[in-house]
């Protein structure tokens, strides 16, 4: 702790403080905002140096001092001396292991500027807390032990850093002390970092020596040990680099559209967090998807109307005419709006512990959009080590990839290097509700906006008006020989007794034309029942009863399928039977070779089946003939028109 | 555009906490903001007009009382829900007050009872699925561990080992029946952002905060102040007339008081940047459990 007295902070102007309050707080008002984060490989120092940062800006009070002092003598890694992790490792699990697990944001001033800073994880493990760190970051301190110089967790932070568009690079090599302040040490990591740098995009670093524990280049440079460096402090540096939210004003007026501002019948506002550019009342507009344009009326805001108001500021905008808008949608400047697609090439970083699967539809949240995406099998993924491309049928955790993407609904966007806001996006599970992805959009694989529908004079009302019916998809799902086909069979032969027009899509006759080329692999599975539930759609369309017999294992696939048509068309019919009764019957001899092995991916045998939460019907074959269901199942969708 | 203008940090941390707001009641289905009455609960309020204006916000307040918060924050609270437009909840654990739970006999017990059970019977009672609440990551080192949207299990309970990833500023709202969030719109401000953004913003805060000759007694090295008749004074013991304020504003006696002559805004946040004791330091809640006393609490479903 030699060196803490000579580090004597020049962060806290407590003279001012004392003496001129009001003079002190009118500065400390106009200071600009730094984020920046730690990361690096594992035990590299980055909570140190953190709480370093935090200790020589007076950051810390005697109460959280004496707690840390004594946490040091009792947990700590450094023996008798303070050890700075234990200021930002803050959960009981993270002190126990003396590692770090999730983000800490911590917070200091100096007299130019205010930082947040995220400490990262170093461990690949908790990656997914490293990337919520630097998602918002303005820099990055990459860490380097000098005893070990860059490893793997350099490279893939790194990877991720510049992947995420974190344009400030700051090389720590840290632990200069463990190597007697070498020039020879430092140059030579500054020179593998800089080969790996150039080869993944990093076009420009700055490089400082430093060690975290004992205080050097921290806040004055040169230390003393390293007379031979000539670059500034890391404060310094902090405290001057150019920050983005500059840039962001220089482009095109952008503001996704979060809420309708409506109080009463004469307001009526569209509230937003204005991404880039500047806006002022009377700019001509352009709302997307819909292309329509319109006039600013007014900046809105609680403090008053604004004559400008530009990217950063969160505001209501009115408008000199009644167009439809509303959440979701992207207010633009008319002449210059954003391109509208639902086919994309996307970079895709995996969160989950469960592996993306090919063709399943996640929510995809961008901006304020909210729609299905189904992720195609990736073109490949990225070896972080070595940078090559390797093929890949799948992304698993922390993995890095390039795939192309379809959303169900055509949304507003921007390539994510030109804007963050329309272009940076997350993939959420429909059934665990988890963020599973992060993701951002590079091109898109066509302008879905020259894409019109064909319009048709005969409707689609009009096609069930002469049949005298309501369309309608009876979705029958559960266990290979729980008696789907039977019972929709039976269902079918009732309807047509009563006159109704319906269709019978079975697993096996459309596996035979239709979805021939497909297998029974998760992936192909997916895409059966995304083909079925598009027939049935365009057969509902047509004013039909469809009805479908297929197991239809997962419940993300019904829900899609259920999402694909108006809301009450969609009936799900539970064919509840137990296993072991499906297995016993074993009228196709399958579960026979599924249990020898002959056969693969098996429901129920070594695929699962996801039986429905809450079915609209649920019929139990083990307490039911076929008939008895089949009556059942017609008296319960009774009316049918 | 060529000439930039320059947001300040202040700007931009009520930006992102207006945003923040915006999202949560675009996607949640119940929210509610956790009004406490302190100097955050302030900022909270303020910031929530902001968001929705010429709209009141399209949501209630809630206060999760423990019957043991002084006078002064009692008037203002009630003030304050008046001034904004938005319906008033309070909310009192109805088997705390028949036990006759309070903060001087009952210790930990009372934080728990009144505190941690009243807001998740609040909760449930209301069906809120998304609850504002006014925590800093600034106040204490499980805090600044938590995302902005944190997520809570039916029974209340935070997973530090599990949060969800939080890009950028894209918020996962979604959750299962049952399930619900907290949301903290104003995480990254620190003490000091808090204080100077009342200063500008000229936001009315409880009187307690400012200095004052007030009756006090001094118990285990805090500083107590004897707001009323409900204080059980020791054998011998005499309140004593002194200068003091509150950094930070609980129940009355388990929040200790500073001696202080700050009287203004400016002396009161010059003070505070002089100081060399942490904001909560005044709070017995966290010195429980050997240093992990919030963590726990949290995932006991303490906010
Ligand atoms: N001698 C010396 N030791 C250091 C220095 N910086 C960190 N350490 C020690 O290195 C060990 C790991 O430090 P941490 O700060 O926990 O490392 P980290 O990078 O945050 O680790 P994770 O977050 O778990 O990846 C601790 O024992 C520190 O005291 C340094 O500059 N010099
Ligand atoms: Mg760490």
């Amino acid at each position: 702790m030699a060196d803490t007295a000579t580090n004597d902070p020049v962060y806290k102007t407590d003279a001012l403080i004392a003496e001129d309050i009001d003079t002190y707080l009118s500065t400390h008002q106009h200071k600009t905002m730094l984020r920046f984060i730690t990361c690096g490989s594992v035990d590299d120092g980055k909570s140190t140096l953190i709480g370093r940062l935090l200790y020589d800006s007076k950051m810390i009070f005697e109460d959280q001092l004496a707690a840390l002092e004594n946490d040091s003598k009792r947990v700590g890694t450094q023996g008798q001396e303070i050890d700075f992790a234990l200021l930002v490792d803050g959960l009981a699990a993270e002190r126990e292991q003396g590692i770090t697990i999730d983000v800490a944001y911590r917070f200091f001033n100096t007299e130019k500027r205010k930082f947040i800073v995220a400490d990262c994880p170093g461990h690949e493990q908790y990656t997914r807390n490293m990337i919520t760190g630097a998602s918002t970051a303005d820099l990055a301190v990459i860490l380097v032990d000098a005893r070990k110089g860059v490893l793997v967790q350099t490279r893939r932070h790194s990877y991720l850093c510049n992947l995420i568009g974190i344009k400030n690079i700051v090389l720590a090599v840290n632990k200069m002390d463990l190597v007697d302040y070498s020039e020879e040490v430092f140059d030579k990591i500054v020179a593998d970092y800089s080969e790996f740098a150039k080869s993944i995009g990093i076009e420009s670093f700055t490089a400082m020596p430093i060690s975290g524990f004992k205080g050097d280049n921290i806040t004055k440079a040169p230390s003393a040990n390293t007379p031979w460096y000539k670059g500034p402090s890391l404060v310094d540096h902090l405290e001057t680099v150019e920050v983005r939210s500059a840039e962001d004003q220089d482009k095109p007026f952008r503001m996704p559209v979060q809420w309708v501002n409506r109080p009463n019948l004469d307001f009526r506002g569209f509230s937003g967090l204005i991404a880039t550019g500047g806006v002022k009342p009377g700019d001509a507009v352009r709302v997307l998807p819909s292309g329509k344009t319109s006039t600013v009326k007014s900046v809105v805001t609680f403090d008053g109307e604004l004559d400008e108001a530009v990217a950063g500021q969160s505001v209501t905008l009115t408008l000199d005419d009644e167009i439809d808008c509303s959440r979701g949608n992207v207010l633009s400047v008319a002449d210059n709006p954003p391109e509208v697609s639902d086919q994309f090439e996307a970079s895709i970083v995996w969160l989950a512990d469960e592996d993306l699967i090919v063709g399943r539809n996640y929510w995809l949240k961008l901006g304020t959009q909210t729609v299905s995406a189904a992720v195609q099998e990736p073109k490949y993924k990225v070896d972080v080590n070595t940078m090559e491309h390797l093929a890949a049928k799948t992304l698993s955790l922390n993995e890095i990839g390039v795939a192309e993407l379809f959303t169900d609904k055509s949304i507003v966007f921007e390539a994510y290097q030109q804007n963050r806001a329309l272009g940076g996006f997350i993939l959420i599970d429909k059934i665990t509700n988890q963020t599973v992805a992060a993701g951002m959009l590079n091109f898109s694989l066509r302008r879905a906006q020259n894409v019109h529908w064909q319009p048709t004079d005969i409707t689609r009302a009009d096609h069930a008006a002469m049949k005298n019916q309501k369309p309608r998809v009876l979705w029958f799902t559960g266990l290979s020989g729980s008696g789907k086909s039977t019972i929709a069979n039976e269902v079918e032969k009732r309807l047509a007794l009563m006159n109704r027009h319906t269709f019978l899509l079975d697993g096996d006759n459309v596996r035979h034309g239709l979805n021939k080329d497909l297998g029974f692999t998760e992936a192909d599975r997916i895409e059966n029942i995304r083909r079925v539930g598009e027939v049935a759609k365009l057969m509902t369309d047509a004013g039909l009863i469809v009805l479908t017999a297929f197991i239809s294992p997962f419940r993300a696939e019904r829900q899609m399928v259920r999402d694909m048509l108006a809301e009450d068309e969609f009936i799900e019919i539970f064919v509840d039977t137990p296993l072991e009764v499906a297995e016993e019957r074993d009228v196709k001899g399958l579960y026979k070779k599924a249990r020898s092995g002959q056969l693969k991916n098996f429901t129920g045998i070594d695929s699962p089946y996801e039986a429905p939460e809450s079915p609209e019907i649920r019929v139990n074959t083990v307490e039911m003939t076929p008939e008895e269901a089949a009556e059942h199942i017609v008296r319960a969708i009774l009316p049918l028109k | 555009m060529s000439e930039h203008v320059n947001l300040t940090h202040l700007q931009r941390l009520e930006a992102e906490a207006i945003h923040i707001m915006r999202e949560v009641v675009a996607e949640a289905e119940k929210p509610v903001m956790l009004y406490s009455v302190g100097k955050d609960s302030a900022v909270m309020l303020h910031l929530a007009r902001k968001a929705f204006y010429p709209s009141p916000p399209p949501f209630p307040l809630l206060h999760v009382d423990t019957t043991w918060k002084f006078q002064a924050m009692y008037e203002l609270r009630n003030e304050m829900a008046e001034r904004s437009g938005m319906e008033l909840l309070v909310y009192q654990n109805p088997e705390a007050k028949e036990r006759g739970i309070n903060p001087f006999d009952h210790g930990a017990l009372h934080t728990d009872m009144w505190k941690t059970e009243g807001l998740k019977q609040a909760l449930d009672l209301y069906g809120f699925d998304a609850a504002f609440g006014g925590a800093r990551r600034d106040e204490e080192k499980s805090r600044a561990k938590e995302r902005v949207f944190s997520f809570r299990t039916a029974s209340h309970g935070w997973d530090p080992k599990n949060q969800r990833p939080e890009l950028w500023n894209l918020y996962n709202a979604r959750k299962k029946k049952g399930e619900s969030i907290r949301v903290f719109p104003i995480s990254n401000w620190t003490e000091l952002d808090v204080w100077q953004y009342i200063h500008l913003e000229d936001i009315p805060i409880v009187p307690l905060y400012f200095s004052e000759k007030r009756p006090t007694v001094e118990r285990d090295g805090m500083l107590l102040m004897v707001d009323d008749e409900r204080f059980p004074l020791a054998e011998g013991e005499e309140p004593v007339m002194r200068s003091i304020r509150f950094r930070t504003l609980g129940c009355y006696p388990l929040t200790g008081a500073v001696e202080s002559e700050a009287a203004t805004l400016p002396e009161v946040i010059q003070e505070t940047l002089l100081t060399t004791t942490s904001e909560r330091q005044g709070r017995a809640i966290d010195k429980d459990e050997g240093g992990a006393g919030m963590e726990k609490k949290k995932q006991e479903g303490y906010f």
